[in-house]
């Protein structure tokens, strides 16, 4: 059937003539605007100071680790303006927000489980386990971007050597600080909290598993996992647990957040890996923060020179 | 109320107001305030806004009846292509930086992962509509095709919200949000399409044909 009635939409309506600017004038409101921009940024500067954490002391390096990258560091603004840390929001922009009034003081880490000598450390303890040393590490999201990010630690496997493992031990499963009163955004997080993790022994006593306690130069932010976090750079960021208060040495594997929310898509070893995809997204690239396309990632996130053979014989996509 | 939905001005300014959020974009792109990750912030920017779009698209209809507001009709069009814009937008983002604008892997990619399947169909749906959104294009085709045609809007807002939960890795409250939108809007629209039945055949068995118009899609 053929309307005859017009529409009484004309594109006249839509754009009166006044509007359609001359050649002339768009320029001269071109020039205006271009001004105006610069004007902006200059007055928004103002508006938004950066909201750099205040808080975050020096912390003297004894070591420049041999295992960092001579990749260019991120810049310290967005590593702690871009996190993934659902107690306090799952927003990116959330948690340098809501974890600006985090208590990280008094603060101990209780070491147990299939240990000969189970104890707690204090914060102040942790700070001088060992020389601090600073890596800079490659560190990947499952969500497909990554950093670069000069953090400040020891290897886990100092803390291991004074509680002793007994041979029982065959995991070490960590679990973050939780407190719906200091965190009442995690409970909307949609996953279960306290956020726990886990390694096999192996892995846990690999060199280049960190337990950090810094990043460029000074204590952590609180968004980056204060007072003191792990890291571990060849695994998906998620396995690297933040503001730790307990790790324990297990006999069975042990359960992982991220895991109990969703099986199918994170399994318990996360190691980066372009080949395995998320059942989602591809893993085969990445976007560095502050580039514009993405880049290839790479296998175990380039550290298989030194992981690699943990895996020896393992069906990778079968252990994902 | 009426003097101000039919002057030509109401026109400019919802434009103008559409326009805005595009506008925004631009300009934290511009001056660097897009954050740490702003091909990020541009495809979440652009994908929420063209669901947004969609959802006062399609307020229109129910709004105009409710509130006995017929001249509503005259920014339909106007939102709905907005919404184009914004999901062209949002294609545009993935295309570009993720893609590195290679067609070929961007249609391997499409196949591979449902939620940028439904998300992809959903925005090839708005392109007929895009392209039949003429006075012209309403008259060639005659109303009563040209508004079966333009229900495929309903299937996009479907496909919008499916893409949206599908991406979410655990906090879906913001697509969640947008479902209650959509399935609120649609039910209505299955309200009324029962009620409307309901009065022709009370009516009489022989229906009353009302003179199509472009109006009462």
């Amino acid at each position: 059937m053929i309307i005859k009635r017009a529409s009484d939409l004309k594109y006249s309506d839509v754009t009166p003539k006044s509007v359609y600017l001359n050649r002339r004038k768009f320029l001269a409101t071109a020039a205006v605007g271009g001004g105006a921009l610069l004007a902006g940024r200059a007055v928004w500067d103002l508006l938004s100071p950066s909201t750099r954490a205040a808080a975050a002391t020096q912390l003297s390096v004894a070591l420049k680790s041999p295992f960092s990258t001579t990749e260019p560091e991120t810049s310290y603004d967005d590593v702690t303006h871009y996190n993934n840390f659902y107690e306090f929001g799952t927003d990116k922009a959330d948690p340098a927000k809501n974890a600006q009034n985090f208590l990280t003081s008094p603060w101990s880490v209780k070491v147990d489980g299939e240990v000969e000598r189970p104890r707690k450390f204090s914060m102040d303890e942790i700070f001088k386990l060992a020389p601090l040393e600073e890596r800079i590490y490659r560190h990947r999201c499952v969500e497909g971007w990554s950093i670069v990010v000069p953090w400040i630690g020891y290897s886990l496997s100092v803390i291991a050597n004074l509680v002793q493992p007994k041979p029982t031990a065959k995991f070490v499963a960590f679990e973050s600080y939780y407190s719906p009163n200091q965190m009442p955004l995690g409970q909307k997080a949609g996953i279960q909290l306290p956020y726990a993790e886990g390694l096999r022994l192996d892995e846990a006593m690999n060199p280049l598993t960190l337990v950090c306690v810094g990043m460029y130069g000074g204590t952590l932010p609180n968004q980056d996992g204060a007072p003191v976090r792990m890291v571990i750079p060849w695994k998906y960021g998620f396995k690297s647990i933040k503001s730790i208060v307990r790790i324990k040495f297990v006999k069975d594997q042990p359960p992982s957040t991220w895991n109990i929310q969703n099986s199918h898509e994170y399994g318990f070893y996360s190691n980066v890996n372009p080949n395995v995809d998320h059942p989602r997204w591809s893993q085969a690239k990445e976007r560095r923060l502050g580039e514009f396309f993405k880049r290839p990632t790479l296998m175990f996130n380039g550290y298989g020179d030194q992981v690699a053979s943990m895996y020896a014989g393992m069906d990778l996509r079968k252990y994902f | 109320m009426n003097s101000i939905l039919t002057s030509k001005w109401s026109k400019v300014f919802v434009f103008l107001l559409a326009l805005t959020p595009a506008a925004m974009l631009a300009w934290q792109l511009f001056t660097g305030h897009l954050g740490p990750d702003p091909v990020a912030t541009l495809q979440h920017g652009t994908g929420d806004w063209t669901l947004r779009f969609l959802i006062f698209t399609l307020f229109i209809t129910p709004l105009r009846k409710m509130l006995k507001l017929p001249q509503l009709i005259r920014f339909r069009r106007m939102l709905g292509l907005f919404a184009f814009f914004y999901v062209c937008l949002h294609f545009l983002t993935y295309l570009g930086p993720d893609q590195s604008f290679d067609f070929a892997g961007m249609l391997k990619d499409v196949g591979k992962r449902p939620f940028i399947t439904v998300g992809f169909a959903g925005f090839v749906l708005l392109i007929p509509l895009a392209i039949t959104s003429t006075a012209g294009m309403i008259r060639r085709m005659g109303g009563k095709r040209w508004r079966i045609l333009h229900r495929l809007v309903y299937v996009t807002a479907i496909l919008g919200v499916i893409h949206y939960y599908w991406l979410v890795k655990s906090d879906h409250r913001k697509p969640l949000t947008y479902g209650a939108f959509v399935a609120a809007l649609l039910l209505w629209r299955a309200g009324a399409w029962i009620v409307d039945r309901r009065k022709r055949k009370v009516a009489g068995s022989v229906p009353v044909a009302e003179p199509p118009t472009a109006e009462t899609a």
